[in-house]
């Protein structure tokens, strides 16, 4: 399996360091009935940048949400060997970086610094430490001048930074994105992805951007009805045309 | 897009009185207000004093002398509730209408209360415009943590603020769709309600689900119900001394009213 073999890979020596995520069959039902998730299996290495691909529908963003407990279902998920449950919580969502779609629903407080500062603060650090680390992660995204500005005056492009910063600010090992270069005019998805490039983190990015995949990521994962149905090299799979076009996917 | 934007009021300067810590601007605001409540009926020194006081906040943080008698006005109609008052109050007739069987007369004393009302609610309103003219609303919601209101309430407020514009870019958008569509002045009154009904319940649900969204992206990043702030606000010597200037600066206004 290419899963395995990635894994042997990349690990320096097997059951040496146990991968900075882990989800093992996992099944999920939304209370509507709805099945999202039917069983789901993938491992993701330290400093590893995966793609998530896959037609609307197909359980992306559900997968992602269950990566620091926000949805709960069925099966095993580890994040750099901690298992996901209620006692490791605080821990886990301290590790997970999880970006969502819409930076109007990640950027909730009055001011850029407040929501920035959000995540550090709830990790119970000090306010010393909360300031510096709000710094940190502006800096990191090229963003110092905004930290007293309101987010509803900033572009999406800004925004956007801005919600990376916020998950930036907790340390994490992993980040998670769904849909990052969407509703970005050219120049702010040529900023995002060097911003993704030259992050050394470990990330999993759900997209729609075939082109972005192609340029980022080595790896990418085909989801589809809530199942993995394709898990290796991008170069490879974006060859594939009948299996592209089997789940509703485009090469670039 | 024509937007809602509550920070707009907001106008930008340094002034003595921008620099005030938010607290103090908050109290003094307050103590304003129910000075003016207190204030007997027809102490027209008294409210003249009050409206002076406005107008020196209003001088001393450049956003123009008359500026909150100016954006006052919007107010005034809420007063105007007030004017059964004039009908209601007993004391010396002034004049009487016959309505039916029943007759309104209008007393002397109820329209000098009428017009106290009216005057303590313009110049309270007054005072609350140039509080928010002079304070962000981030430090605004600040000052009431620090004050001790309950955090969920100041929560709540400033997540409205945060995303009323948003709602209301989503009404003007379904607005312009709604527009896009239909021809002229837009069919008959019965469609058009039925239309606006079904805005609303749009709204409603999309508002409802990106609370959804909102608040797992509080979960995601360590939210258990608390609400922290890193911000600590800080009374300097200038602010002692202005919430002691206004304190003395009521207090005459109270003895003026009070005694001429």
């Amino acid at each position: 399996m290419l899963l395995r073999d990635l894994d042997i890979a990349l690990a320096p020596s097997p059951g040496a360091e146990p991968p900075a995520l882990l989800i093992e069959d996992l099944h999920f039902a939304y209370p509507d009935g709805r099945v999202a998730l039917r069983g789901a299996t993938l491992s993701v290495a330290r400093g590893e940048k995966v793609a998530l691909v896959g037609p609307n529908g197909a359980g992306k963003s559900t997968l992602l949400l269950h990566l620091n407990g926000i949805l709960r279902g069925k099966g095993h998920i580890a994040i750099g060997g901690v298992p996901v449950n209620e006692r490791n919580l605080p821990q886990v969502r301290a590790r997970v970086g999880l970006v969502f779609q819409n930076p109007d629903d990640q950027l909730f407080s009055p001011t850029v610094f407040e929501d920035v500062a959000f995540g550090p603060l709830h990790m119970g650090l000090s306010a010393d430490d909360v300031r510096a680390r709000v710094e940190r992660a502006l800096a990191l995204v090229g963003m110092q001048a905004y930290r007293d500005r309101q987010p509803y005056r900033l572009s999406m492009g800004e925004k956007k930074r801005i919600a990376i910063a916020t998950v930036l600010a907790m340390d994490p090992d992993i980040l998670a994105f769904d849909e990052p270069s969407a509703g970005l005019d050219p120049r702010a998805r040529r900023g995002l992805i060097d911003l993704l490039r030259n992050l050394p983190l470990t990330m999993l990015v759900s997209t729609h951007d075939m082109l972005m995949v192609r340029e980022l990521f080595d790896r990418m994962i085909i989801m589809d009805e809530g199942r993995i149905v394709a898990d290796g090299n991008t170069a490879m799979l974006l060859a594939d045309q009948a299996l592209l076009e089997a789940h509703g996917l485009e090469a670039p | 897009m024509k937007h809602i934007h509550l920070s707009d009021r907001y106008q930008n300067g340094a002034s003595r009185i921008h620099r005030l810590e938010p607290r103090v601007k908050v109290i003094v605001t307050l103590l304003f207000i129910i000075s003016n409540v207190i204030l007997p009926d027809g102490a027209w020194i008294g409210f003249a004093l009050s409206f002076g006081l406005v107008t020196l906040v209003c001088a001393l943080a450049n956003i123009g002398v008359f500026f909150a008698l100016k954006r006052s006005f919007v107010a005034l109609p809420f007063a105007l509730v007030a004017v059964t008052v004039v009908f209601t109050t007993p004391g010396q007739p002034l004049a009487g209408w016959q309505i039916g069987s029943s007759a309104l007369i209008a007393t002397d004393t109820g329209v000098v209360r009428f017009f106290s009302i009216l005057a303590r609610s313009w110049l309270s309103v007054q005072m609350a415009i140039v509080l928010t003219a002079v304070t962000p609303i981030p430090d605004l919601l600040h000052a009431l943590r620090h004050l001790r209101v309950p955090p969920l309430l100041v929560a709540v407020i400033g997540l409205m603020v945060r995303y009323l514009t948003i709602l209301s870019d989503e009404a003007l958008r379904l607005m312009r769709a709604r527009d896009a569509r239909s021809v002229g002045s837009g069919g008959s009154l019965l469609w058009r309600a039925q239309v606006t009904g079904n805005m609303v319940g749009q709204l409603f649900l999309r508002s409802y689900d990106r609370s959804e969204r909102v608040y797992q992206a509080m979960l995601a990043r360590g939210f258990d119900g608390r609400f922290l702030t890193a911000n600590p606000h800080q009374m300097r010597a200038h602010d002692w001394w202005a919430l002691a200037g206004t304190v003395v600066a009521l207090a005459l206004i109270h003895v003026a009213g009070m005694a001429l």
